[in-house]
């Protein structure tokens, strides 16, 4: 399966989203929080978003949803073409329609797809 | 341009970023959210660490150890900003350090922040004192200048195009979402930018 990687300034945030997106999508799908500093402030930690994408690699490749600012400069380092990349997507609706799509054994591309459609999703 | 020369500049930046650490912060909390100067401090000292720790042999080798730590350490968006800076002139520099050789690197470092950052000129980022700064350099290389009188003139580029931003209206980054409100302060990004370039152009002194 994909691996999803959920990168927030804040660690209660990522953690909290990664928890709704398995909730929704299955236990299975390998989803990894990466939120705040290394030392638990806000921010974003290189070191807490390359182990979390190390724990969800099944080999069929990653994708980390970054909230905003720094999160998305730091998960930006670590794009590696067809096997780490990072989705440009809203935070909480990117990640459940990714959770779900790679807990249903997606491919990465059709998993970066389902998060790429909750862009346009209308709540109204 | 040597190697104790590049240790020097980190220590200057370092010393530099404590002393100014709660101007920065100051200039953050208006239009960001008031940790630059902290992080940026945090970051330097860390950096100093890790140059003491790996002993570096060359003048490449400490700018992307450097560049790494700041990725790692510093926690906020002028983390991965200035850490790819740094990284990516020690990868581009070649060597011996010639005045050209250093202001083509620096040139790669600065393309390296503005696309990671997908921030140009005039988005009142650290984008604004950098590029000049770049600039000012090749100016320098062609017109045969000095190393201490071009790493000067960088220096000095920085610094107005840090006080430019202040009319700007911020495009990027969390004081973009103040809009117009953004207008009227200099920007933290450009102007800690602007002590690392005067770092340099002190320690070559």
């Amino acid at each position: 399966m994909v691996g999803l990687v959920l990168v927030s300034h804040s660690a209660g945030l990522a953690a909290e989203a990664a928890a709704l997106a398995r909730g929704i999508a299955g236990e299975d799908a390998p989803v990894a929080a990466a939120g705040g500093t290394a030392d638990g402030g806000l921010g974003t930690s290189l070191d807490l978003i390359e182990a979390a994408v190390r724990d969800v690699d099944r080999g069929v490749g990653v994708v980390i949803i970054p909230d905003l600012g720094s999160s998305v400069l730091t998960a930006r380092l670590l794009e590696e073409d067809g096997r780490v990349v990072v989705a440009d997507v809203p935070f909480v609706e990117g990640a459940i329609a990714a959770a779900v799509a790679a807990g249903a054994g997606a491919p990465l591309a059709d998993v970066l797809e389902a998060a790429e459609e909750a862009r346009a999703f209308r709540k109204l | 341009m040597e190697t104790a020369l590049f240790v020097a500049w980190f220590e200057e930046c370092a010393r530099l970023v404590r002393a100014d650490r709660d101007r920065l912060t100051r200039l953050d909390a208006a239009i960001g959210d008031a940790d630059h100067g902290t992080n940026l401090d945090r970051g330097f000292t860390e950096v100093l660490k890790a140059l003491a720790d790996s002993a570096p042999g060359s003048e490449a080798e400490v700018l992307t150890t450097a560049g790494a730590t700041l990725i790692r350490r510093v926690g906020g968006a002028s983390g991965p900003l200035y850490g790819s800076l740094f990284r990516q002139m020690g990868k581009a520099l070649e060597s011996p350090v010639t005045l050209a050789a250093f202001a083509a690197a620096f040139e790669e470092g600065v393309v390296a922040v503005e696309r990671l950052g997908k921030a140009a000129l005039g988005d009142k980022t650290m984008v604004d004192a950098l590029a000049p700064a770049s600039r000012a350099l090749a100016l320098a290389v062609r017109d045969g200048v000095g190393v201490r009188q071009a790493l000067d003139q960088a220096a000095r580029a920085a610094a107005e195009g840090s006080k430019a931003t202040i009319p700007m209206q911020a495009r990027k980054g969390r004081a973009s979402y103040l809009g117009e409100r953004s207008i009227g302060h200099e920007d933290p990004g450009a102007a800690s930018a602007t002590l690392i370039m005067a770092a340099l152009a002190g320690v070559a002194g």
